[in-house]
């Protein structure tokens, strides 16, 4: 009981329905002994944050194919400063083209993964940032 | 300010730190709660319990909703099973609860049940008395139904839901046994779906079937009763029927009106009371049994705990001996 475990919020804001990536990641998250919340859906920026903070999250993932990733992270995370919570890492997975990464990483993205992403370097990833 | 004080200031980020304190049982989150306990003892808890897929997050979104708009603040903790092999869990009852977001007059945390028994109990507790002393009216506490976290459940709540479907087996048999112990209301969901009656009946029967006794339950090996009101056998509850379709909100206002009434039952007939009683009283034991038992480990070395326990396995000494020389110094 007394082990600190991880926990993580995986989201899918926007509009598109492609949720199997983030269904893998998060059985992915979970075989690794994480404790991932669930959102579903057609999230907004708003519901994320607020999931975010009731959960007490220490990562929140996104998974973002609809190309609105330059709109919708940043207000995500403007949010959560917004809310107190600048400890939480960001990820996102989906379809980001390469010319936008650097500035995601900017933004203070954690990661941003692609098709064929390996799970095994994601949940290392995860386990690296917030040591 | 303590992180205790926050949370009583309405700090909603506080709130949801020390919920994740004592769900890892820290001495910060023990300390949390020994100074809002006295702010507890107000909110009506409410117990969604029943199998997988029955509709229970759906329930509990549609009576949020149905709560907020008598203005009641609303707090709900949904546990999901963790894995046995990976300790890890997806959480997906926040699914179902979407209309909730984006107002701050609910509150909806996540849980995973850890794979420990009398743990998963004393964190739900634990949490349930940090949104009661925040002032949140309802508490909501959904669980999946099997064995004993369904018990734990229906020990902590004033009022417990058990949520049947149509099509998981419609006849007798496939109700679970001792449902009725646990159950104050019957909830039939899905009742857009064929085989409702048959559902229905299956229940109406077993109702009929079970005469009113007094609430035993079985607790971590103990049984433990909450004593009859005085006038039971005249003024008994009998837990109602209602059917619901989650998805589309019907239903709800009778399950709204039924939780109120039970409510109510409670308060008049003085099990409110005894229910609380009870379960403080648990409560206590089993922080004395902790106290006792770290005391005991403080007091006597490992090795001449390991030298008795040999003689346990070669049996030199019984059990119920060993523990007397380990107390007492003396076999008898
Ligand atoms: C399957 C698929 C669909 C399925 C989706 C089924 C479902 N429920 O998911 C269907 C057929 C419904 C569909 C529909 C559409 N699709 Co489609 N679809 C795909 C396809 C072929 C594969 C996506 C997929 O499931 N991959 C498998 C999963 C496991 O991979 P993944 O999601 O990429 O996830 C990995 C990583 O990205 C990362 N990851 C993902 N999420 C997360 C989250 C976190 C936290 C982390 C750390 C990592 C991470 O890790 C995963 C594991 O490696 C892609 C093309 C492609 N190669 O990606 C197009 C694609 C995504 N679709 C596209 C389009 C345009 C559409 C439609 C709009 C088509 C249309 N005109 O109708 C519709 C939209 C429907 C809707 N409602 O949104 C475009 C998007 C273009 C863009 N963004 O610029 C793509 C890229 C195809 C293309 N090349 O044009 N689609
Ligand atoms: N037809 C119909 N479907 C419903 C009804 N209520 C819920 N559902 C659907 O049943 C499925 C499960 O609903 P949930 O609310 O997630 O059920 P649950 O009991 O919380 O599930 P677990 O937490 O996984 O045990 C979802 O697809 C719901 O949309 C209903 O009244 N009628
Ligand atoms: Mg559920």
């Amino acid at each position: 009981m007394s082990d600190k475990k991880i926990r993580v919020l995986v989201a899918k804001p926007g509009l598109d329905g492609h949720d199997r990536g983030a269904k893998v990641v998060a059985r992915a998250l979970r075989d690794a002994g994480m404790e991932v919340i669930y959102t579903g859906l057609r999230q907004t920026p708003e519901m994320i944050a607020e999931a975010a903070l009731q959960e007490d999250v220490d990562v929140v993932g996104l998974s973002i194919l609809s190309g609105a990733h330059m709109a919708l992270a940043p207000r995500i995370m403007e949010l959560l400063k917004a809310n107190g919570q600048t400890h939480v890492k960001v990820f996102i997975g989906g379809i980001v083209p390469d010319e936008d990464i650097p500035r995601l990483m900017e933004m203070g993205i954690s990661g941003v993964y692609g098709p064929g992403a390996s799970t095994e370097d994601i949940v290392k990833d995860i386990r690296e940032a917030i040591k | 300010m303590s992180l205790a004080d926050s949370v009583l200031n309405g700090d909603r980020l506080a709130l949801a730190r020390v919920l994740t304190q004592i769900e890892n049982d820290t001495p910060d989150g023990r300390a949390a709660l020994d100074l809002l306990f006295p702010r507890t003892g107000k909110a009506h808890l409410i117990g969604v319990t029943g199998a997988p897929g029955t509709g229970k997050s759906s329930l509990v979104n549609r009576l949020a909703l149905h709560f907020r708009t008598q203005n009641k603040r609303v707090a709900i903790v949904a546990v999901d099973p963790s894995s046995p092999f990976t300790g890890g869990a997806v959480l997906g009852d926040r699914v179902r609860m979407k209309d909730l977001s984006g107002d701050n007059g609910v509150f909806i945390r996540s849980m995973a049940s850890r794979g420990s028994l009398g743990g998963l109990a004393q964190a739900t507790a634990g949490m349930v008395q940090v949104f009661d002393a925040a002032g949140y009216d309802v508490i909501m506490i959904e669980t999946v139904g099997a064995g004993q976290s369904e018990v734990d459940i229906a020990r902590l709540a004033h009022t417990t839901l058990v949520v049947e479907a149509p099509g998981l087996g419609d006849d007798i048999q496939a109700i679970k046994a001792g449902i009725l112990e646990i159950a104050d209301i019957l909830v039939v969901n899905k009742a857009d779906r064929p085989g409702v009656e048959n559902t229905e009946k299956a229940l109406k029967s077993m109702l009929e079937l079970a005469h009113p006794t007094q609430r035993v339950y079985s607790h971590h090996g103990k049984y433990m009763s909450v004593a009859l009101p005085i006038e039971a056998n005249t003024d008994m509850w009998i837990p109602p029927i209602v059917k619901t379709i989650a998805t589309e909100g019907n239903g709800i206002p009778e399950l709204a009106e039924q939780i109120s009434k039970h409510a109510e039952h409670l308060r008049i007939s003085g099990d409110w009371a005894a229910r609380e009683r009870a379960r403080l009283e648990s409560e206590m034991e089993t922080a004395l049994q902790e106290k006792l038992m770290s005391q005991f480990r403080e007091r006597v070395p490992q090795v001449r705990y390991d030298e008795i326990m040999r003689q346990v396995f070669e049996r030199n000494l019984s059990p119920g001996e060993a523990v007397k020389l380990l107390t007492n110094g003396r076999t008898k």
